[in-house]
């Protein structure tokens, strides 16, 4: 037994016990990921672009006064051309566009987060339950997927918005609530192949009940996917935010890139030529969105090694 | 010397095809299992064999008959049957997928004894990581915890059908069912497994019913074997016996083109096992049966018998050798209808 | 009647980012027009990637020395055009799981005719059609079930289909590796009966590929065990199976046990560990950490490869000249 002890302390040490283990060896395999994602060019490019705007909307009030947003307080003129003090120039209202973007950030990359999170839980509780009952409960499921994807997104948006009500959490609630079923599907998929496999029908030999199945076996088999799918229904959130925002159903005290868009058009920035007002929020989103790709499609190949190298 | 531990009472098990069909997989099959002895469940595929093993498990539910163990029918509530799945255990074919990819080999011994809290009722008071390497040790994995942290893919597979065994020895069972344990694995190493089992058979007192299609390896461990052809059992006793001396034509047949086998002549049979949804009547046999064939069924009288004159289903005893063959039930000189060689 | 496959010490290494893993080490084989050889050994013995060289299919990153002699030419050297024409017209291959190879959405008669067209793309449909169904009786199916898609055939039916196809360009070799192996004693016993006739009929040379001993003892004249990458035993097969030299080739054929054999009642025989890992293999004899019978000096060098009697050899330093 000694013998067998010493050999073991070289490598795994019996003294540990089964979560140290198991935590162990989890931190081994996400750094075999890491590792494999950093190898992605693209994806460290959109991860460092992440980070860039996400430090922005973290530290929003070191890099520009709050005052900056209130219109009372505004001491510039009406759409100035960027120069030495306003280095993005300034909106209608006087205020600083650069505040305005750095501002916007925190709420554009919020809600796209919240909405992404409503989405993420609906789809994915839908899709395991729809791809693992077999029954009436998984049908009636499958047909409400099936019925809010095809309603479109827009009308539908603009209904919720009107009804709820204009805020920040109704507009994340409302792209969660349209998004959720292309989530839902391929969580569906997924599941629905998992659940043959021989080590589902094991658990159920060993004294599983379904919902032990589900959380042991099926979800951790399904949440690479998941994963994968979260950023990129992230990047869809925020251009939609962007774009509920743009139609003006956005929360109207709060500044969005969306919201600056929409105050441009409102305001005849593109015939006055006011491009500082435009262009600014516009690449903001297309480079977090672009970003969020880019991260996404490498997770994809650290989690799918098959992908490798495509 | 051994009881009757797990039966299988005139069970029957239905399948609704794709084309809405009825498929009998199984056609009335009565079966018994003890502690302490190794039963093989001899067929190819098509004869309902895996279905025998997952009706007795529970998995599947009997169209007619019952399971019935330790003398009370299957309570097929989630909880009753939890109960049943620590004192039976099955160990399923194909190591490879019967594993989660993502569980290490310590996760995946583990799952059962967490899911019926051995540990917490442990008389000897060890914890999780001693019942782990204690079951793992069982099943040949020395030392377990070199193997603790090991992936299934890490595995070869020989280790990982160990660890499936240690998984279901993990739980303490009286009884083992094993489909096809050794059949994916490199030759070299089957004998290896097989000794386990009959270690275990020995050591421990379990009772296992092993699943397979080789008549070899029931020779190489089986103390009872029972012969399946399309959802029933055509012949059923002692090893020796029935491998030495069959009965049925189809065991016949079976045991004559079994490579190497010099003392009987190979009977080649035509076609493969008849559709489940349309077995043939009388005995089911019938349509490929080489007595029929050759003549020696009319020759005797019973070829009217054999295309319309179904078979009764075998008596589960243990210590006759029983045939399903109206044939083999004229030339014995004794016992009833259904040909028991007594 | 030139030789139909002469294997001189043909060596296979693939080159990996760990370095290179020698998969095959120096085999030498002789098969002749009419005669079944047959090649056993387990996962990782080298005898599937030695049988791919006969048509030259080995990964493009192994390296292969040594001469493969179809019919007296070199397989490993040919020119592109010949090497065409070898392919299937000279020796075919039936592959392992092959019952998995079929293409689902296209019938078998056209699967079949696919090598008869790329071999002779000016011929006739209705030449075609005689020939596929000549092929389909050959291997025991009506002619009519050309017509049928894979799905609508059993496993064995799939088979034969296999067959068929390694058969459609009249080769003079047949290579058929783990023909029988997913599928049930009756089945392959038919299969096997099938793939001897042809042989006698049709006056072609097997390869036969399995890791069950006894099944190439019934069907083969000859037999080379393979361990490690390399030939550990070869000779008739009836001695192989029955009094095998090599402790491995007799711990193989021990691993299937005689139905009726009073020593293997309630004894099975198998080994302990598994079978090398080729990119990891041990020092000296590669089979020495399993065999029964090893001593210190089997690890120091890899054993010759000794006659025993005519036609019989053996790697192995502990079995004593007769």
């Amino acid at each position: 037994m000694s013998a067998a002890e010493h050999e073991a302390t070289d490598e795994h040490p019996v003294r540990l016990s089964a979560r140290q283990l198991a935590r162990r060896r989890r931190r081994e395999s996400f750094m075999r990921g890491w590792r494999t994602f950093r190898r992605n060019r693209s994806g460290m490019l959109g991860l460092v672009v992440l980070g860039l705007f996400a430090f922005i909307a973290l530290a929003a009030p070191l890099l520009a006064s709050a005052e900056g947003l209130e219109v009372t307080k505004a001491t510039g003129g009406v759409l100035e051309p960027p120069s030495s003090e306003y280095w993005l120039g300034t909106d209608d209202q006087g205020r600083s566009v650069l505040t305005l973007l750095i501002w916007g950030a925190r709420i554009s990359l919020f809600v796209g987060l919240a909405a992404t999170v409503i989405s993420m839980v609906i789809g994915t509780l839908v899709g395991l339950i729809s791809g693992y009952s077999s029954g009436w409960s998984a049908a009636v499921l499958f047909r409400l997927t099936e019925w809010f994807l095809v309603i479109p997104f827009l009308p539908l948006a603009i209904v919720l918005a009107t009804v709820l009500g204009r805020s920040l959490f109704n507009i994340a609630l409302v792209i969660g609530v349209t998004s959720w079923p292309s989530t839902a599907l391929l969580i569906r998929s997924q599941t629905l192949s998992i659940k043959e496999r021989a080590y589902i029908e094991r658990a159920r030999v060993l004294g599983a009940g379904r919902w032990h199945q589900i959380r042991k076996h099926v979800l951790p088999n399904v949440m690479p996917m998941v994963f994968a799918n979260t950023t990129l229904t992230v990047a869809i959130a925020i251009l939609a935010e962007t774009t509920l925002s743009f139609l003006g159903l956005g929360d109207p005290t709060r500044v969005s890139w969306g919201s600056m868009l929409e105050d441009a058009f409102q305001v005849g920035a593109i015939t006055t030529g006011a491009w500082w007002f435009i262009v600014p929020p516009g690449v903001c989103v297309v480079l977090v969105v672009l970003a969020f790709t880019l991260v996404g499609q490498a997770l994809e190949e650290v989690l799918n090694p098959r992908l490798k190298g495509r | 010397m051994t009881g009757r531990l797990l039966e299988a009472r005139k069970v029957s098990v239905e399948f609704v095809t794709r084309g809405g069909q009825v498929a009998r997989a199984l056609d009335g099959v009565d079966l018994e299992v003890g502690a302490g002895e190794i039963v093989a469940l001899v067929g190819e595929s098509g004869s309902g064999k895996t279905t025998v093993a997952r009706t007795m498990l529970g998995l599947e539910r009997p169209a007619s008959g019952e399971v019935v163990f330790e003398g009370e029918p299957l309570n097929y509530s989630l909880r009753r049957l939890r109960e049943l799945r620590r004192r039976v255990q099955m160990v399923l074919q194909d190591p490879a997928g019967a594993l989660n990819p993502r569980q290490t080999v310590y996760e995946s011994v583990a799952e059962g004894m967490r899911l019926h809290g051995i540990a917490a009722k442990d008389p000897q008071k060890r914890n999780e990581i001693e019942l782990v390497a204690a079951a793992m040790a069982s099943a040949g994995l020395r030392p377990p915890e070199r193997l603790f942290l090991r992936y299934p893919h890490e595995l070869s597979g020989g280790q990982r059908q160990r660890v499936l065994i240690a998984g279901a020895l993990a739980l303490g069972p009286e009884l083992l069912i094993a489909d096809e344990p050794v059949s994916s694995l490199d030759a070299s190493i089957r004998g290896e497994i097989l000794a386990l089992l009959l270690k275990l058979r020995d050591e421990l007192g379990l009772g296992v019913l092993v699943v397979t299609h080789d008549l070899g390896l029931a020779w190489n461990i089986a103390d009872r074997i029972a012969v399946m052809y399309l959802g029933r059992v055509v012949e059923a006793g002692p090893t020796e016996e029935v491998l030495q001396a069959p009965q049925h034509p189809y065991t016949q047949a079976l045991l004559s083109v079994v490579p190497e086998i010099e003392e009987l002549r190979p009977v080649v049979l035509t076609g493969e096992i008849p559709d489940p949804t349309r077995i043939p009547g009388g005995c089911r046999f019938h349509p490929r049966c080489p007595a029929v064939a050759d003549g020696s069924a009319a020759a005797d009288g019973v070829e009217e018998a054999c295309r319309t004159l179904p078979l009764e289903i075998l008596p589960p005893d243990p210590r006759g050798h029983h045939v399903a063959c109206h044939l083999a039930a004229l030339r014995s000189t004794t016992g009833p209808r259904t040909g028991s060689i007594v | 009647m030139s030789d139909l496959l002469r294997m001189r010490d043909v060596s296979l290494t693939y080159r990996t980012e760990e370095g290179d893993v020698p998969a095959v080490r120096d085999v030498n084989l002789d098969l002749d027009r009419g005669e079944i050889l047959g090649l056993a050994g387990e996962s990782g013995c080298g005898k599937s990637t030695v049988a791919s060289t006969i048509l030259r299919l080995q990964p493009p990153t192994a390296r292969v020395t040594g001469e493969v002699l179809f019919e007296g030419e070199d397989v490993l050297t040919m020119r592109w055009g010949d090497l065409r024409a070898l392919r299937w017209a000279g020796a075919s291959i039936v592959f392992q799981g092959a019952l998995h190879s079929l293409n689902p959405v296209r019938r078998v008669g056209d699967q079949i005719a696919e090598p008869i067209h790329l071999h002779d793309p000016d011929i006739s449909d209705k030449k075609v059609e005689a020939r596929v169904g000549e092929l389909l009786e050959q291997v025991g199916l009506p002619a009519a079930r050309a017509r049928a898609y894979p799905h609508q055939l059993s496993g064995g039916q799939k088979q034969r289909i296999m067959i068929a196809m390694a058969l459609a360009c009249r080769p003079r070799l047949i290579v058929a590796d783990e023909p029988t192996t997913a599928l049930d004693v009756m089945v392959q016993a038919q299969v096997l009966h099938v793939l001897s006739g042809l042989v006698h009929e049709l006056g072609v040379g097997m390869l036969m590929i399995s890791h069950d001993l006894s099944v190439l003892a019934d069907l083969c004249d000859r037999i080379v065990v393979m361990y490690g990458g390399r030939v550990v035993e070869q000779g008739p097969s009836k001695l192989v199976f029955g009094e095998a030299l090599h402790p491995y080739a007799a711990a193989l054929s021990a691993a299937f046990p005689r139905v009726g054999d009073p020593a293997a009642r309630f004894a099975p025989s198998g080994l302990p560990g598994d079978p090398p890992d080729p990119a990891d293999l041990p020092p000296g004899c590669s089979f020495a950490p399993r065999c029964p019978r090893a001593i210190d000096e089997c690890t120091r060098a890899l054993p010759e490869l000794r006659s025993f009697g005519a036609d019989r050899q053996a790697a192995c330093i502990r079995v004593e000249q007769p």
